[in-house]
């Protein structure tokens, strides 16, 4: 309890927990760059249809990609409100960020329900399949941290979260950045760029 | 060391959301203007660019955190865009081994 409350530090007198997490973080840069160097390599290899001009709806995604900049915000002000001991706002902003988060993943299933009810699967072509292991690669990602937000948002609501664990949500936000900067890029190479 | 007295105002992180958000408008903006066409590309990448760094250093406080959680996130970074770069190269034609064919059939 005591550690939990002051914190492991490294001879540098950083908190080790935070050092592990950049470097989990570098590593899930090098599993999304995989996952991004695949969908590229095989970028407009498709024999069949459909292909991702006529199925990708750019004006759905844009909405999607705004609720999940205006998660990340929600995110840094339940940070803030929790290291400054107002929890009041820090559950607020914890829950809207994970209400967020959920809106995405629906907007996930509606747009892989309707790309499969256009014919794209993940045996349709090399499009369905890098796009899905893609998009649902990072789709994991947000149903993961979701959980995590949740997770925080019931410890906070039963008094058990403080600034005293101010460094367990800040390490929840920066997975949840983390995400949401993959899917600054996914938007940019895989919608945008076609 | 205490990092959280180094992390932005809340009137930072608001600024930083509106620039997130004109960024993004600027991205779907330029996709639907023919003008752009040309440039697309290489305009879009600069958008993507300037909202990754923009989350990077603010919300999850890289620029005012320690220079060692930059690197734990910098090094994989550059490592991956490294062999995405390397990958599309191969694949995409780019670097073509002239006369393999031939040295091969011989």
């Amino acid at each position: 309890m005591t550690h939990a409350a002051t914190g492991h530090h490294t001879s540098m007198g950083l908190d080790s927990r935070k050092m592990a997490f950049w470097a989990f973080i570098g590593s899930e840069c090098l599993l999304f760059g995989s996952l991004i160097s695949t969908y590229l390599v095989y970028k407009g290899k498709s024999v069949v249809g459909p292909y991702p001009h006529e199925i990708l709806n750019i004006p759905f995604t844009s909405v999607s990609t705004f609720d999940l900049l205006m998660s990340s915000l929600m995110m840094v002000l339940a940070l803030a409100a929790v290291q400054r001991g107002d929890m009041r706002w820090g559950k607020v902003w914890l829950f809207s960020t994970a209400l967020l988060g959920l809106v995405f993943l629906g907007g996930q299933v509606i747009e892989f329900s309707e790309f499969m009810h256009k014919g794209l699967t993940m045996s349709t072509n090399l499009f369905g399949c890098t796009f899905f292991v893609l998009t649902g690669t990072h789709g994991a990602h947000v149903a993961v941290g979701v959980l995590w937000l949740l997770t925080l948002w019931v410890r906070a609501l039963q008094g058990k979260l403080g600034p005293a664990n101010a460094m367990t949500v800040e390490i929840t936000g920066l997975y949840w950045h983390f995400v949401d900067v993959v899917w600054i890029i996914i938007f940019t190479v895989v919608y945008l760029i076609q | 060391m205490n990092e959280e007295h180094k992390h932005p105002s809340v009137d930072v992180y608001l600024r930083v959301a509106a620039a997130l958000v004109i960024l993004t408008v600027l991205e779907v903006g330029v996709f639907y203007v023919p003008a752009f066409h040309p440039v697309l590309v290489p305009v879009l990448l600069v958008l993507s660019a300037a909202k990754f760094a923009l989350v990077v250093m603010f919300y999850m406080h890289l620029k005012a955190d320690s220079k060692l959680f930059t690197f734990l996130f910098g090094a994989p970074l550059l490592l991956a865009v490294g062999v995405m770069v390397a990958l599309l190269f191969l694949f995409l034609g780019a670097l073509t081994l002239k006369g393999a064919g031939a040295a091969g059939a011989g």
